[in-house]
């Protein structure tokens, strides 16, 4: 019953898979962990990495295969078998990557959710009070009230706003009334960073957090993250915003939350520390 | 006119050589009806953009200003007449009846320039300039817009009517795709006017 | 019933037209003529693209921004993206290969609308020159192909109404030649050919003209809110003055996302004829086929906002284009299986066109597998904007439309000229261009990954020696332009005759001499109702015929 090429497509299709995933779990192709988001994306990306290795591998080896195999002998002049069609192949074919498709976006919507992206942002934000009430408030994803990390469910966030132009990032802490171009930040604290353009679209990205998001003229948004790793990483503009876009850089630092505590006491406006 | 062969109907080869050939004017109202799609998407896009805004980037009070609308219903109204006159055109020209089709094309190009004219005196009665604001700015885009189009479609007819008034201009009862095309051109400008008074007089 | 001959649509003026090369700077209403010259004018254009894609992989060698001025940078890029998109690939496979075929493919003897279609082919030299010149001028626009407000209302303005003009020109060609495609297929068929018979480079070109004509005036619509932003200082998109940039993402995706499929839709359709053509075999799963492609089209309408995953859309709106988006790869992913089931069991010729082929099936895959990677949101998130994104559509624009463009080359030159074409050369051309595209875009995803934004022209010194990497694949890219370029000089000046049909091929356009005569058949267009029919017990009636026209053929 089972002919030879059936055991052979199956030994190799197991064979296939078991490498795609072993690759997704072993080959790494992404910076640093430094936020409750960096794990949870590098998760997705191992389940996305092993299926396209499967899929790529898969088609490119088809390809080749069929290529050698059936290459034309010198001398046949002869016409291939005239096969038009075959329903139940054109139905898996269908099925297969459906069902992938489908698997894929709602694992990534769980991640999604996890990440806190479906989070309305009302809930937790209602404190950020220096934003005008009637204006439109724009979302970013990484709440802080991640499921991940209960640490930070109780806490209320750090928030920091942060203002965007050609070509800088300025950091103000409300709170000492700070203003900084190095985004300073405690460990395994959820920070609310509120950003608006003055200009044009910037984007405020930091690749060892997995985040990214576009800072909009005329929206503030809202970004919540949490930094697990004490370091200095970079935060890059992302978005075209003129000449200078390529050198619109600046750093976040996440530190231990006594060396934040010392950076705030040494540059916390004097009025604040007498209140 | 032609009549249209269904998509799929199949015919001798014998017949076909001739009729492939002497489709065309058939053709030419397919690719206008083509056109006057993706023109119709034009102003879709301009509408979505006019709702978004709407929808998304409310006006401070102050810089509201409520649309008069004596002038617009009038001209809707000069629009919709124009479309019955333009259809009379055509049943004349049908009927062989050249004089009453070029009255009527007459009586339709002056409706629409009387519609332009009536626009014109609501663009200057407006208590605001195009770059006032949002509102202001998308409003004198689309009914600009859609002013370019009457205009060219007034164009049109007269085109038309100079076609049929020359007896050897290319338009008879039974060469009459100028006269279709532009008819249906018009109907279409109407079209989009009925549903712009809806979303930027009435809504 | 009356027969009206509407004088516009007389013959297409014989003797008035000029011969020899000359026609190909003419006003020619020549079907033929017109496709030659899109394709000649595109590879112009694909050339100067490529030179700029050559300065900006030259500037990226190094960190530092040193061989060009940082704006100079972004006027290059952007001249790059729009030249490669709106004057090379768009009008290739659109223009070039749609009006060269379509009229075979339906049995007509031209287009339908002939003085429309040279219209829309001569509305593109004036556009690619312009928008060429506004660098010389005042420099060109320097916001990206995406013309993002409020850097597009900012940045000079002269480059950028300049940039929008063309553009606006260019569309305008587009959608004309959507119309008369869309009339051609389905109004100028041949008596007896049913739609269902019809090769599927026509579905193709059938689904794509459908996009053109929706997709297109939105564009045209957008940009000329955006010019009355910029001259007469309206705030559709200008924060400042109450506008909404993010409307304008919108409108523009709206065209530029189902523009990705014009781009490649077309380049499926001119797969599907040159593989079973080379490998002896009918296509696999014609329906199948048709079904996708129009799913294609039907999902590529609401997928835009894909590209604005960062913008601040609303959550509800990521999930649903997360979803809509990762649907594609399935009609998609039928197209490609049912591809390598025509491979499957056929006697393929190791040919340049083949090799082209499936070079274009592997790229492709690759690059379909990033796309469907960065329509999940929260992967999206973090690469959107970077290298990542060059890599995915590089893959596809590049790995995929261009290897099939070169593969239609190496197919339909005989059919063009007259002429064979060195395969030995051909195959060589392959190996130089696969090696180098894959050496110069595969190093780029991890480069994404790893915090390279896009659009910039100083980087972080560690992505200094894959960044050198990629400059190498993109000479390798370049250097393999000359082979082909030697390969069709030789052929052209000094060719062997490859006969009508070198291929023994069964759709139409073989189905006369080579290069055709004006009218396309000199008797009555021949009824292919079978245009895979290969492998069949009964032999169609081609050898023959194609003898005798050869006879009354110059
Ligand atoms: C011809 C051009 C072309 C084509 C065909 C595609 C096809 C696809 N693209 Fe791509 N894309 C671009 C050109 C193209 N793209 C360009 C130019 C940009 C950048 C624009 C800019 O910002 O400048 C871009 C950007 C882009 C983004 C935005 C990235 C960002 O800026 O953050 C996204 C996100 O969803 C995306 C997704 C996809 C998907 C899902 C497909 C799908 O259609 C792919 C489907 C194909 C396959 C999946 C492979 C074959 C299928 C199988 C073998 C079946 C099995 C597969 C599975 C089960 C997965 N593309
Ligand atoms: C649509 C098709 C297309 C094609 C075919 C290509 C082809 C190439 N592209 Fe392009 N690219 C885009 C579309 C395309 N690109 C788009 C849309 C963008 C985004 C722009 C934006 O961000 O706004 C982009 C951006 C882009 C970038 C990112 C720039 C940035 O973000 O900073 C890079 C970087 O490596 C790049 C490289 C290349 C290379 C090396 C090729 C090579 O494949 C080119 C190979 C060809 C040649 C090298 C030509 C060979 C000939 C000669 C060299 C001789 C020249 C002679 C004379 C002129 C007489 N492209
Ligand atoms: Cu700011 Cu790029
Ligand atoms: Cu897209």
């Amino acid at each position: 019953m089972l002919s030879p090429i059936t055991i052979i497509s199956f030994l190799v299709s197991i064979c296939l898979i078991i490498g795609g995933i072993w690759v997704g779990n072993n080959v790494n192709l992404l910076p640093a962990v430094a936020s409750t988001n960096a794990p949870i994306y590098d998760e997705l990306f191992k389940v996305l990495f092993a299926i396209g290795t499967i899929l790529f591998i898969g088609m490119s080896g088809l390809v080749i295969f069929s290529l050698i195999k059936f290459r034309r002998k010198p001398g046949d002049v002869d016409d291939g078998e005239s096969i038009e069609g075959n329903l139940s192949l054109e139905i898996l074919w269908t099925a297969i990557p459906a069902i992938v498709v489908l698997f894929v976006g709602l694992y990534s919507y769980d991640i999604y959710d996890r990440m806190g992206g479906m989070e309305s942002l009302g809930s937790h934000n209602n404190h950020s009070h220096h934003i005008n009430e009637e204006r439109r408030i724009w979302g970013g994803i990484g709440s802080s009230n991640s499921i991940e990390s209960p640490l930070n469910a109780s806490s209320t966030p750090l928030t920091v706003d942060l203002s965007a132009m050609q070509f800088a990032f300025i950091f103000h802490y409300p709170e000492g009334d700070i203003i900084s171009g190095e985004l300073h930040v405690p460990v395994d604290k959820p920070i609310a960073l509120t950003m608006e353009s003055k200009d044009v679209i910037h984007a405020f990205w930091v690749p060892e957090f997995r985040l990214k998001q576009d800072v909009i003229p005329g929206q503030p948004t809202i970004l919540n993250f949490t930094p697990t790793k004490v370091g200095r990483f970079p935060i890059i503009c992302a978005e075209l915003c003129g000449p200078y876009h390529g050198g619109m850089r600046a750093t976040v630092v996440v530190e231990k939350e006594e060396d934040y505590q010392q950076w705030y006491k040494q540059n916390a406006k004097q009025v604040d520390l007498e209140v | 006119m032609t009549t249209t062969t269904p998509l799929e109907k199949d015919s001798s080869p014998s017949s076909e050589e001739k009729k492939s050939d002497t489709e065309h004017s058939d053709h030419r109202m397919f690719g206008l009806v083509t056109f006057l799609v993706a023109d119709g998407m034009t102003f879709a896009g301009f509408f979505a953009a006019y709702l978004t805004f709407k929808a998304v980037n409310p006006l401070l009070p102050d810089a509201i200003y409520e649309l008069e609308l004596p002038l617009p219903t009038l001209n809707t109204i000069l629009l919709l007449v124009s479309s019955a006159t333009f259809h009379r055109a055509g049943k004349a020209l049908q009927n062989k009846d050249s004089n009453l089709c070029q009255k009527w094309l007459l009586v339709t190009a002056a409706l629409g320039l009387a519609f332009l004219t009536s626009q014109m005196i609501e663009y200057f009665t407006l208590p605001f300039g195009l770059t006032d604001n949002l509102f202001a700015s998308t409003f004198y885009a689309l009914t600009g817009f859609h002013g370019l189009h009457v205009t060219l479609g007034s164009i049109l007819i007269l085109i038309v009517w100079w076609q049929a008034r020359s007896p050897k201009g290319s338009l008879s009862h039974d060469n009459s795709f100028l006269l279709e095309a532009a008819e249906l051109y018009w109907h279409f400008v109407d079209g989009i006017w009925v549903v712009l008074f809806i979303i930027l007089y009435l809504l | 019933m009356t027969l009206s001959f509407p004088p516009s649509e007389k013959k297409p003026l014989e003797g008035l037209q000029p011969k020899g090369w000359l026609r190909y700077l003419s006003f020619s209403l020549d079907h033929k003529v017109i496709g030659l010259q899109y394709l000649i004018c595109g590879f112009i254009f694909y050339l100067i693209g490529g030179a700029l894609a050559g300065a900006i992989r030259i500037e990226l060698t190094s960190p530092l921004s040193d061989f060009l001025e940082r704006d100079v940078y972004n006027q290059v890029l952007t001249l790059h993206g729009t030249i490669m998109i709106f004057l090379w690939i768009v009008p290739v496979v659109n223009g070039a290969f749609g009006n060269y075929l379509i009229p075979f493919y339906v049995g007509a003897r031209d287009m339908a609308f002939p003085r429309l279609n040279a219209v829309a082919f001569w509305l593109i030299p004036p556009a690619g020159l312009m928008l060429i010149t506004s660098y010389f001028i005042n420099g060109a626009a320097q916001s990206g192909w995406t013309a993002y407000p409020p850097l597009s209302i900012t940045t000079p303005a002269a480059g950028q109404i300049i940039w929008i003009l063309s553009v606006l020109l260019l569309g305008g060609s587009s959608i004309f030649g959507g119309i008369n495609f869309i009339a051609t297929i389905l109004k100028l068929r041949r008596p007896g050919l049913k739609l269902m018979q019809l090769p599927m480079y026509c579905w193709a070109m059938l689904g794509t003209s459908i996009l053109v004509v929706l997709s297109t005036p939105v564009l045209a619509g957008t940009l000329i809110l955006l010019s009355f932003d910029i001259v007469a200082h309206t705030g559709f998109f200008n924060p400042e003055l109450g506008g909404n940039v993010i409307v304008y993402q919108h409108l523009f995706w709206f065209y530029s996302h189902p523009a990705v499929y014009i781009m490649v839709l077309p380049a499926f359709g001119l797969v599907s004829e040159i593989l079973p053509v080379h490998c002896r075999k009918p296509l696999f799963g014609y329906i199948t086929m048709v079904y996708s492609i129009m799913g294609i089209v039907v999902l590529g309408l609401v997928v835009w906002a894909h590209h604005m995953f960062t913008s601040g859309t609303p959550p509800w709106m990521r999930l649903f284009f997360t979803i809509a988006t990762a649907f594609i790869a399935v009609p998609t992913g039928i197209k490609f299986f049912n591809w390598v089931a025509t491979l499957w069991g056929g006697k393929i010729s190791l040919n340049s066109a083949i090799l082209f082929s499936c070079g274009f099936i592997i790229n492709f895959v690759l690059g379909g597998i990033t796309g469907v990677a960065l329509a999940q949101v929260p992967f999206d998130i973090h690469v959107h904007d970077t290298y990542f994104v060059v890599a995915h559509f590089h893959y596809i624009v590049y790995g995929g439309s261009v290897f099939v463009i070169f593969s239609s080359i190496y197919h339909w030159f005989p059919k063009f000229t007259g002429k064979l074409l060195n395969e030995n050369l051909g195959r060589f051309h392959f190996l130089i261009t696969f090696i180098g595209f894959n050496l110069c875009f595969a190093p780029q995803h991890w480069l994404g990954l790893n915090g390279m934004p896009r659009r910039v022209a100083e980087y972080d010194p560690q992505f200094t020696f894959v960044n050198q990497l990629s400059s190498i694949g993109a000479l390798l890219m370049a250097l393999s332009t000359l082979p082909f370029l030697w390969n069709v000089l030789q052929s052209l000046l000094k060719g062997p005759k490859s006969g009508d049909n070198p291929w023994k091929a069964l759709t139409p356009e073989w189905l006369t001499s080579s290069p055709p005569p004006v009218e396309n058949w000199l008797g009555e267009a021949p009824l292919v109702t079978e245009p895979y029919g290969y492998g069949k017990k009964k032999k169609i009636v081609l050898a023959i015929k194609s003898e005798k026209e050869d006879k009354e053929n110059i």
